[in-house]
């Protein structure tokens, strides 16, 4: 424990700013994987454990339209857009064989999908990890506000989830495709029977929980080595900020994202060696007071 | 001959269920009294998956390397070098498992050890137990071959020895330090044993050469950590003169890649123990100017004919470059095929380890064309230690400054006695 440390940062506006970004950027991609994982569980009522193998295509995908356009804003579209498509995909062919089973069963097929995608990533790019590097435009010195130092394209990265996230929660709120997933969400067989297709909305919640994830790899692969199971680390805290948040509550993500990044952030300086205790001991905290979740409604 | 097992076939032996792995428990002498005829079956744990691939890749590449040739020449008396390789991802558990398969099920006489430091102690407890012979290639964690309460008679270590690089490497530091007034340190290695006991001891002997250096701050990230966000900002608050890692592969990518965002290496001098190596200059797309790395493997360093033959080798078998890791398990082959023959072939491991203690090699990678496995503690000496100026080219590398081995030697002395390790 390094309180003073701590207490001197606080002190510095340089400092805090610093790391209030460092928190931010850590949070904001948490949060594009965690609303991913929230949609699909407030929705389907399944627990998507392999989500951060989507996030790993993600990040693969954008390297190889990278390497074929070379733009950068091109191949983040492209990679969110391929990996929507491999999640309804996933979904028709393998979820939606076990919706209703209980957890066990749908632990087993992710955790198969986690295998193979890990081992068809090794054969189609190699176990040697890979490196998109920053795109030419975003490769311009750190912008200083206030002392602090923020790299630009964490800045696009920042504004990038927040736009994800605001326009997410425009079209589940006040969209007539959001109303239907919502009341799908509540009692599906009464959507149906009003002559809504509910699977066609099912595997559309699927394909843009994954789109999420999509997106996420895509924004982490500038800066983050590309390796065959990536997405298990970032799969763990993105599990930590659902629960903290609330299973199927999308405020509740961006909330925890944030609350995670700035532990983290703040936390290095702090209790460098207690940062993932911490986490977890906010997610103990939250399970023991709340087990909804800060923003989560007692599950049906 | 190579076959190489990953995952899928790990998993699939932990599903063959307790009975399978009691077997595999029970170490000993059956698979290794095997007929002293046929192939001799050597074990290679390592990591082959995950952002480390590459210290695996390289390292069986080497092995390969000579083990072909060796083989293409008639083997030991006839008898060909099989070799059995398994991904242990880098995990203690997992490696010290897949040793014991390797011994027990797969009937291997010999255990190269091409895991890094976090599974390498796992495999020495392993080799404690079965007395085969086992030579580290990778693990420079000096208390693996330096501590005595470690130690087991038939286990040598042909990787370099932190130690070792920390004393010339805190020299060369110190003397840059006092040129450029590079008084505040600080350090940024992975939190595990090796990045630990290398940095303790390289900021150790930075300070033992020059008294005004001081470390103000230590970030260890975990080993494979994917976001470095937090630690490049609680280095940047430090406002250092100076950093010392010792990240390696693909986390000092990554690491770089991430730092480079906030102009890091622009605000301080920095030394990378492990920027040198060809396969972490290939990949790093924005190389930091001024940064001073360690000497790791270069086709220049030693700049003798034969460094430059082995080199060529290597690239046209193994259609890569070869590494760090490449050029150790080189010599622990190496070391293994002059032990064999002094056997006869005999694979016992006493036998072995009697012809290696303090057996010296002709090698393009010594300081002198020669390395010395040290009768002492198991462990090389007079293999290349310096540092230079890190290049994004060819040579990679720049004012070179070899580190002489008479001091190394003689501060080592004082060092184990300050550890407990000497009296």
């Amino acid at each position: 424990m390094d309180l003073d440390a701590l207490l001197r940062c606080v002190g510095m506006t340089s400092c805090v700013v610093t790391q209030l970004t460092s928190g931010m950027i850590i949070g904001m991609l948490l949060f594009l994987i965690a609303s991913g994982v929230t949609l699909i569980f407030g929705v389907l009522n399944v627990i998507n454990f392999a989500h951060g193998s989507l996030y790993m295509i993600g990040a693969y995908a954008a390297w190889t339209f990278y390497q074929l356009t070379g733009s950068y804003f091109v191949s983040a579209l492209g990679a969110a857009v391929a990996v929507g498509v491999l999640g309804v995909l996933f979904e028709r062919v393998l979820m939606s064989k076990v919706y209703g089973s209980n957890v066990l069963m749908q632990l087993l097929v992710c955790y198969a999908v986690v295998l193979i995608s890990d081992d068809l990533i090794k054969i189609i790019w190699g176990p040697v990890p890979l490196s998109m590097g920053m795109p030419p435009e975003f490769r311009l010195p750190p912008v200083r506000f206030m002392g602090g130092v923020i790299p630009p394209f964490y800045i696009f990265m920042i504004l990038a989830a927040m736009a994800i996230g605001l326009l997410l929660w425009l079209v589940i709120g006040r969209t007539r495709f959001g109303s239907i997933v919502r009341a799908a969400a509540i009692n599906g067989p009464m959507v149906s029977a009003l002559g809504i297709r509910v699977n066609l909305y099912y595997a559309a919640v699927f394909g843009i929980g994954s789109a999420l994830a999509g997106a996420a790899g895509a924004l982490a692969a500038p800066v983050r080595s590309l390796t065959p199971g990536m997405g298990f680390s970032i799969l763990i805290e993105s599990f930590i900020v659902t629960v903290i948040g609330g299973m199927g509550s999308i405020v509740g993500a961006f909330a925890a994202s944030i609350i995670i990044g700035l532990t983290r952030s703040f936390g290095s300086i702090g209790f460098p060696l207690f940062v993932d205790g911490v986490m977890f001991l906010i997610m103990a905290l939250v399970l023991i007071f709340k087990p909804s979740g800060l923003f989560g409604r007692a599950h049906r | 001959m190579t076959s190489t097992e990953s995952r899928r076939a790990s998993r699939r032996q932990v599903l063959k269920g307790a009975g399978a792995l009691a077997a595999a428990g029970l170490v000993g002498a059956p698979a290794i009294s095997r007929a002293q005829t046929g192939a001799i079956k050597i074990g290679v744990p390592t990591i082959l998956s995950g952002r480390v691939a590459i210290l695996g890749q390289s390292s069986v590449g080497a092995l390969k390397m000579s083990f072909d040739k060796l083989n293409a020449e008639g083997g030991i008396n006839g008898r060909k070098i099989e070799m059995v390789v398994r991904d242990s991802k880098g995990a203690p558990q997992e490696a010290a498992k897949v040793t014991r398969d390797l011994i027990n099920n797969d009937g291997c006489q010999i255990i190269i050890d091409a895991e890094a430091s976090s599974a390498a102690f796992a495999v020495q407890e392993v080799i404690r137990e079965v007395g085969v012979l086992c030579i580290h290639t990778n693990s420079e964690t000096s208390s693996l071959t330096a501590d005595p309460k470690l130690y087991v008679p038939t286990a040598f270590r042909t990787a370099r020895q932190g130690i070792h690089d920390a004393i010339g490497g805190g020299d060369y530091a110190a003397k840059v330090a006092k040129a450029k007034g590079l008084k505040k340190w600080a350090t940024c290695s992975p939190d595990y044993a090796y990045g630990r006991s290398n940095t303790g001891e390289f900021m150790e002997y930075a300070k033992y050469f020059d008294g005004n250096i001081t470390v103000v701050e230590e970030t260890w990230p975990k080993l494979f950590q994917p976001d470095y966000t937090e630690v490049v900002t609680k280095l940047l608050n430090a406002k250092a003169d100076a950093m010392y890692s010792a990240l390696w592969g693909g986390d000092l990518v990554a690491f770089i890649d991430q730092a480079n965002l906030y102009a890091l290496f622009e605000k301080q001098a920095s030394f990378m123990v492990n920027l040198g190596d060809y396969g972490v200059v290939d990949q790093v797309k924005q190389f930091p100017q001024g940064v001073y790395s360690g000497g790791r493997y270069n086709r220049t360093v030693p700049p003798t004919p034969e460094n430059e033959a082995w080199y060529q080798e290597y690239v046209k078998t193994q259609k890569s470059k070869p590494t760090n890791w490449s050029w150790e398990n080189a010599v622990g082959a190496q070391f293994l095929i002059e032990a064999l023959k002094k056997t006869n072939g005999d694979t016992n491991g006493k036998k072995l380890a009697e012809a290696i203690k303090g057996a010296t090699i002709k090698t393009p990678f010594g300081d002198r064309g020669s390395i010395t496995m040290r009768a002492e503690d198991n462990t090389t000496i007079n293999y290349i230690i310096g540092y230079g100026l890190s290049l994004s080219k060819e040579p990679y590398i720049s004012d070179f400054k070899m580190s002489p081995w008479e001091p190394i030697l003689e501060l080592e002395k004082q060092w184990k006695k300050k550890q407990g390790y000497a009296t």
